[in-house]
């Protein structure tokens, strides 16, 4: 790892003051993905601002079935919360399938949303539950935020305070993770909400999370895990890899999609 | 360089360390403490995992300034006069061929335990091998690990 300076942030504002005065600065939050990267030498930046302890971006709140979870809520936190398991358990469920125990004690969703790794969890779970991110400055839509690979609608020195969604009538999680690096090689959440069932996957497309809208339609004319035995998606806008190619991957969308459907909770 | 503070152990320590330091290197490297061990240093195989205010962390990939205040304890700090159940567990059971994982084994079946019992829920075999996925053992020596952790938890 290269030399850095380290400061800590007890809250947003803080951060953002930090961050703003470091010459090529960098949120650190649970570190589970930056912390390796600076060892491998593929980050460099000359000063880290923590915010894991940053204490108003922290808490869960859910209000009938208007939920809000803090960006520095670790996995295991989220895991744990047995107000946010009683409206959407989908969620629960998800975050205490991501890495490993370890893992989940440090690492956090803003953080994870933030990064927007093709193969994270949360991003799908966002995304299909039309959350909004909050920052230090505005609101986004998560049908904006994510916006690529490793790419965010985020500004430079924008800071993620938050998430807020409505808890869907029902929703459920299945993945199929990487038999080595229990990464998701496709992971697809589908929630049912007033609008409609919303379907997002994560791990296989070649340009990260996205919404499979024809999954969507097919399961709005009948919400049943056979309605979409004719829907074929487009193997070229799978990722393709050592670990499977694209139509490997455009299948694997469908039979995740079948058992989330078949699990909906 | 800067201060930073902490238990370890049940012991207060500080030190000036360049702020790019791990965890493990700071128990390491300045306490001496070199029973948590760095396997993969790539935050997969769990020899380098410690207990962090009493949760399971990965020392390899953690900075110690952000341990600074918290209580951090090692595979040194868990036998009292006797060796820990969890310990004792691994020696009766054969639960190591080259040793080179057992703290990371022994500190994560320690933390799989106490949070299991606190939480009233049962640790089976299968719960103790998905937990465990975050270690990972060169040998392949699972099965008598298993055995141990289950053993151990009969005996928390």
């Amino acid at each position: 790892m290269y030399e850095t300076t380290y400061h800590k942030a007890g809250n947003v504002a803080e951060a953002a003051s930090l961050l703003a005065a470091a010459e090529d600065g960098q949120l650190l939050a649970g570190g589970q993905t930056l912390i390796p990267t600076m060892k491998a030498r593929l980050a460099a930046p000359s000063d880290l601002v923590d915010i894991s302890g940053a204490s108003d971006m922290r808490g869960i709140t859910v209000n009938v079935s208007a939920v809000t979870i803090g960006a520095m809520m670790t996995h295991a936190e989220v895991a744990a919360n047995a107000d946010l398991f009683a409206i959407c358990p989908a969620l629960s469920n998800l975050a205490a399938r991501i890495g490993d125990p370890a893992v989940r004690n440090r690492g956090t969703l803003g953080g994870s949303l933030a990064n927007n790794d093709p193969a994270a969890d949360y991003p799908a779970a966002m995304l299909s539950l039309d959350a909004t991110v909050v920052t230090n400055t505005r609101e986004i839509a998560a049908d904006a935020f994510f916006t690529g690979l490793f790419e965010t609608a985020l500004a430079e020195g924008e800071i993620i305070t938050g998430v807020s969604f409505t808890a869907p009538g029902k929703a459920a999680y299945q993945k199929f993770p990487n038999p080595a690096s229990r990464y998701a090689m496709c992971g697809v959440f589908v929630s049912v909400g007033p609008s409609g069932p919303r379907v997002a996957v994560t791990g296989a497309g070649a340009d990260g999370v996205f919404r499979a809208t024809e999954i969507e339609t097919a399961l709005q004319a009948k919400l049943d895990p056979h309605a979409i035995d004719k829907v074929s998606l487009d193997a070229k806008a799978m990722l393709s890899d050592l670990h499977g190619d694209g139509a490997y991957r455009a299948n694997l969308v469908k039979v995740m999609t079948k058992r989330a459907v078949a699990a909906l909770d | 360089m800067t201060e930073v503070s902490m238990t370890v152990n049940g012991s207060a320590v500080s030190a000036k360390i360049e702020d790019r330091t791990l965890l493990v290197d700071f128990l390491r490297d300045h306490l001496k403490l070199t029973g948590t061990h760095v396997g993969c240093d790539t935050s997969q195989c769990g020899a380098c995992l410690v207990h962090v205010n009493g949760q399971a962390m990965k020392s390899c990939t953690m900075l110690a300034l952000s341990a600074g205040g918290t209580r951090v304890t090692t595979i040194e700090g868990v036998a009292g006069d006797d060796l820990h159940p969890m310990q004792k567990a691994f020696n009766d059971n054969h639960g190591l061929q080259c040793g080179f994982c057992t703290p990371g084994m022994v500190m994560s079946g320690i933390d799989m335990v106490t949070r299991y019992k606190a939480e009233g829920k049962t640790l089976d075999e299968a719960a103790i091998r998905h937990e465990l996925e975050g270690n990972i053992c060169r040998c392949t020596g699972y099965h008598n690990i298993v055995k141990s952790i289950q053993e151990a938890a009969g005996k928390m």
